[in-house]
C-alpha cells in the first residue's frame, strides 16, 4: 500500500506533465516519458560526480544539486520538443505530431544511449534509508524516509502547481488558450509562449520525477522512460485527460492498483488454492507450493488493463468532463 | 509507376515493362547471391516487411486508424506458426494449413483490438493499441508458467522450414545448373506471395469497401449518414490488416527456425509504421518502396558506418544499430516537417495534407 503511493505520487506528477499538455492543444505528448528519463540520468551524472568527488556534502544536498541540474535540462528538452515536433504542426492532421513526437522519442532514447551507455545505471544509495513502522505490530507496515520524501515532494508540487494554474496570470493565459485558442490571443495573450510555457513546466515536473523513480529503484536506464510514460498516460486517463486533480488522482489510484495488484493476484490464481479438488494438483503442489497463473511479473499489464477499461466504460476518465468527439 | 504499368491505355509498353520488372525480380537473388547469401535473407526479410507494411496500411493508410501496436498480430502469426510446426509440441503440421491458421488467429485478436475500441479515434486510439501489443508480449514472455505454452524468453526453435512432399525449401538444391539455396527458394514464394497480397490489396482499394474506408477516414460521421456501417467496416480493416500480420509472422517463423518475444517488441512496430508513413500512406507502392527502402538501408549502413568511423576517427565510436535507430527517429521527424505524405503521396492524401497545410 505504501509503495503504491509512493509509486502512484511518481506516477501523479507524470501524469501531470500529460495532462497539461493535452489540456493545452488536445494532443499527447508522446515524448514525454523520455524526458522523464533524461531528468533521470542528467541527476545521475551530477551525483556521481559529486559523490567521487568528495566534497564532503550532506547527501540531501547532493540530491538537490542533482535535482537542480536537471530540471533546466528537463525544460530545454520539453522546448525543443514543442518548437520543433509540435509548433509547426500545429494545424496539422492530428497523426502528424504524433509521429513527430514518436521520432523524437526515439532520438532522445538513443542519445540518451550513446552518452549513458545501455547499460542499466546504479544510483548511487547515498541517502540512508530508515524504516519507520507505521502500525504498532513489529511485521506491520512500515515506511522508509525516501518514500516520505518522495510523496511530500510530489503532493507539494501538485499544491504549487494549482496555485500557479488557478492563482497566477499566467495559470489564467493557459486556461483561456485551452478554451479557445484564437480568442486568447485576440486578448493579448502570446499564444506561442504560453504553450512552450506549459511544455517547460510539464518537462520540469519530469525532471522531478525521473530524480524520484531514480532513487527509489535505484537504477537508471536509457528505455526507463517507455513504460514509465506509458502508465502515467493510462494515470491521465483514468483521471480525466486535462484535468489536474484527475491526473493526481489517477496516478495515485493506478500506482495502489498497481502495487495491490502485483502483490495479490499471484495468491488469487494460484492454483493450489485448488488442490483439494484435483489429486493431481495435490501432487504438483507438494512439491511446489507457487503454482500461479498469473504472478507478479504481469505487473505491467495491469496498467494497460485499467487504461482499456476505463477508455471503453468511462471515457472521460473519473473527474473528465464531458468531452464529445474530441477523442 | 502507374502509368507505366497502365494495360489498358498503353498495352505494349505496359506489357514491355511488366516482361522487364518480372524478369528482373526472378533474376534478382541470383545477383545478390553473389554479395553473400546473407543478402538474400535480407530480402527476404525486406519481403516480409513489405507484407506488414501492405497490412499496417490497411489499418492506417486506408481508414485511417493509427494502429501502433501492430506487431503483435505478427507475434501472434508467428508463434501459431511455430507451436504447430516445431518439436515443443511435437506438432508438425504442414505449412499451407498453418499459415491460413495463423492468419486466422491473428484476424480472431484483430477483432478483439477493434471492438472494444471502435468508439476510440487518434491519440487514444494509437495507446491502447501500444498497450495491446505490450500485453501480447508480456504474455508471451511469461507463459511459460504454470503450463510451458511459449517457453518463456527463451522462445521457440527448430521450428519447420516450408515443406512440400520431399521438396524441403531449407535444403541446398541444383535443379538446370542454378545452385537453389534455401533463402533463394523462400525468395520466390515470399516473391509470389507478396504480389498476390498486392493485387489483393490494389482491388481492396478500389473496392466498396476500400472506398468505405476512405469514407470513413474522411469524415466518419458523414460516412454513417451515407449509410456505411462503421463498424463493421472498421472491424474489416482491423481484421484484414491483422491477417496479412498473421501470415507474415508464420512465414518469418519458418524461415528463421527461432522466435522469442525479442522480436515483437514495440520498436517492431514503430519501424512498420515508419515504412508506411516514409512510403506514402495509403499509396501501396509507396508503401513497398519504404518498406524496402527502410530494410535495406539499415543494412547498407551497418556495412559502412564501422569502417567509415573507424577511418574518421581511428575506431568505431557509435554502434552502427544505434545509428540506424537515430537516423529512423529523424526520417520520420523530417518527413512529418516537409513531405508529410511521404515519398509517393497517395493523391488523395496529398490534396487534403496540403489543404491543411496553410
Amino acid at each position: 500500500m505504501v509503495n503504491g503511493l509512493t509509486l502512484g505520487s511518481v506516477y501523479a506528477i507524470v501524469a501531470l506533465g500529460y495532462t497539461m499538455v493535452y489540456g493545452i492543444i488536445q494532443l499527447i505528448n508522446f515524448a514525454h516519458g523520455e524526458v522523464v528519463m533524461i531528468g533521470a540520468m542528467v541527476a545521475y551524472t551530477v551525483i556521481v560526480t559529486l559523490v567521487g568527488a568528495n566534497t564532503g556534502l550532506p547527501p540531501v544536498a547532493i540530491v538537490l544539486l542533482g535535482l537542480l541540474a536537471a530540471i533546466p535540462v528537463c525544460m530545454g528538452v520539453g522546448y525543443t520538443l514543442e518548437r520543433v515536433a509540435y509548433r509547426p504542426l500545429r494545424r496539422a492532421p492530428r497523426l502528424a505530431p504524433l509521429i513527430t513526437a514518436i521520432g523524437l522519442s526515439i532520438i532522445l532514447q538513443h542519445l540518451a544511449l550513446i552518452i549513458w551507455s545501455r547499460n542499466p545505471l546504479p544510483y548511487p544509495q547515498i541517502i540512508h534509508t530508515v524504516s519507520y513502522h507505521i502500525t504498532a505490530t513489529p511485521d506491520g507496515a512500515t515506511i522508509t524516509n525516501v518514500q516520505v520524501a518522495i510523496i511530500a515532494g510530489s503532493l507539494a508540487m501538485m499544491g504549487g502547481l494549482l496555485l500557479l494554474v488557478y492563482r497566477t496570470k499566467l495559470g489564467i493565459a493557459m486556461r483561456a488558450t485551452a478554451q479557445n485558442q484564437e480568442v486568447a490571443g485576440l486578448m493579448g495573450i502570446d499564444i506561442n509562449r504560453v504553450i512552450s510555457l506549459t511544455f517547460v513546466i510539464g518537462a520540469a515536473l519530469g525532471a522531478v520525477a525521473g530524480v524520484m523513480v531514480g532513487s527509489y529503484y535505484g537504477i537508471a536506464h536509457y528505455q526507463m522512460g517507455f513504460i514509465l510514460g506509458l502508465k502515467a498516460f493510462s494515470a491521465a486517463v483514468l483521471g480525466g485527460i486535462g484535468n489536474l486533480a484527475g491526473a493526481m488522482l489517477g496516478g495515485l489510484l493506478l500506482g495502489i492498483i498497481e502495487a495491490l495488484g502485483a502483490g495479490y493476484v499471484g495468491d488469487l490464481t494460484n492454483l493450489c488454492n485448488l488442490s483439494g479438488w484435483f489429486d493431481a494438483l495435490a501432487q504438483r503442489c507438494a512439491s511446489d507450493p507457487n503454482l500461479t497463473l498469473f504472478g507478479s511479473n504481469y505487473q505491467d499489464v495491469f496498467a494497460f488493463l485499467v487504461l482499456i477499461a476505463v477508455l471503453i466504460f468511462r471515457p472521460s476518465g473519473l473527474l473528465g468532463e464531458r468531452v464529445s468527439d474530441r477523442a | 509507376m502507374h502509368s507505366l504499368f497502365d494495360v489498358r491505355r498503353n498495352p505494349k509498353l505496359a506489357w514491355a515493362g511488366i516482361v522487364l520488372v518480372g524478369a528482373a525480380l526472378l533474376a534478382l537473388p541470383f545477383v545478390i547471391a553473389s554479395a553473400g547469401t546473407f543478402w538474400v535473407r535480407i530480402t527476404n526479410q525486406a519481403i516480409l516487411y513489405c507484407f506488414l507494411a501492405l497490412g499496417l496500411n490497411i489499418v492506417v493508410g486506408f481508414a485511417g486508424l493509427l494502429d501502433l501496436g501492430y506487431i503483435a498480430f505478427y507475434a501472434v502469426g508467428a508463434y501459431v506458426y511455430a507451436l504447430l510446426a516445431s518439436p515443443h509440441f511435437n506438432l508438425h503440421l504442414p505449412f499451407w494449413i498453418i499459415l491460413p491458421m495463423g492468419a486466422a488467429v491473428a484476424c480472431m485478436f484483430g477483432v478483439l483490438l477493434g471492438a472494444p475500441t471502435l468508439k476510440l479515434r487518434g491519440d487514444y486510439l494509437a495507446i491502447v493499441t501500444l498497450g495491446f501489443g505490450e500485453i501480447i508480449r508480456i504474455f508471451l514472455n511469461n507463459l511459460s508458467q504454470p503450463v510451458n505454452i511459449t517457453n518463456g524468453p527463451q522462445g521457440l526453435y527448430l521450428i519447420d522450414p516450408f515443406r512440400i512432399g520431399t521438396f524441403n525449401f531449407a535444403q541446398q538444391e541444383t535443379i538446370l545448373g542454378l545452385d537453389f539455396t534455401g533463402p533463394v527458394k523462400y525468395y520466390y514464394f515470399f516473391l509470389a506471395a507478396l504480389i498476390a497480397v498486392m493485387v489483393i490489396n490494389m482491388r481492396l482499394q478500389d473496392s466498396r469497401i476500400g472506398r468505405a474506408w476512405e469514407a470513413i477516414r474522411e469524415d466518419e460521421v458523414a460516412a454513417r449518414a451515407m449509410g456505411i456501417n462503421t463498424r463493421n467496416i472498421k472491424l474489416l480493416a482491423f481484421a484484414m490488416g491483422a491477417s496479412f500480420g498473421g501470415i507474415a509472422g508464420g512465414m518469418f517463423s519458418a524461415i528463421q527456425g527461432f522466435i522469442s518475444p525479442e522480436s515483437f517488441i514495440l520498436v517492431e512496430s514503430v519501424m512498420v509504421l515508419a515504412m508506411v508513413v516514409l512510403g506514402g500512406m495509403g499509396n501501396i507502392w509507396g508503401v513497398v518502396l519504404g518498406a524496402v527502402l527502410l530494410s535495406f538501408v539499415p543494412e547498407l549502413l551497418r556495412e559502412w558506418v564501422g569502417p567509415v568511423q573507424t577511418a574518421l576517427f581511428g575506431r568505431p565510436l557509435i554502434e552502427p544499430e544505434v545509428i540506424r535507430m537515430l537516423l529512423f527517429g529523424l526520417a520520420l521527424v523530417l518527413m512529418m516537417l516537409f513531405r508529410p505524405a511521404g515519398i509517393l503521396p497517395s493523391a488523395l492524401r496529398k490534396r487534403e495534407l496540403e489543404v491543411v497545410k496553410t
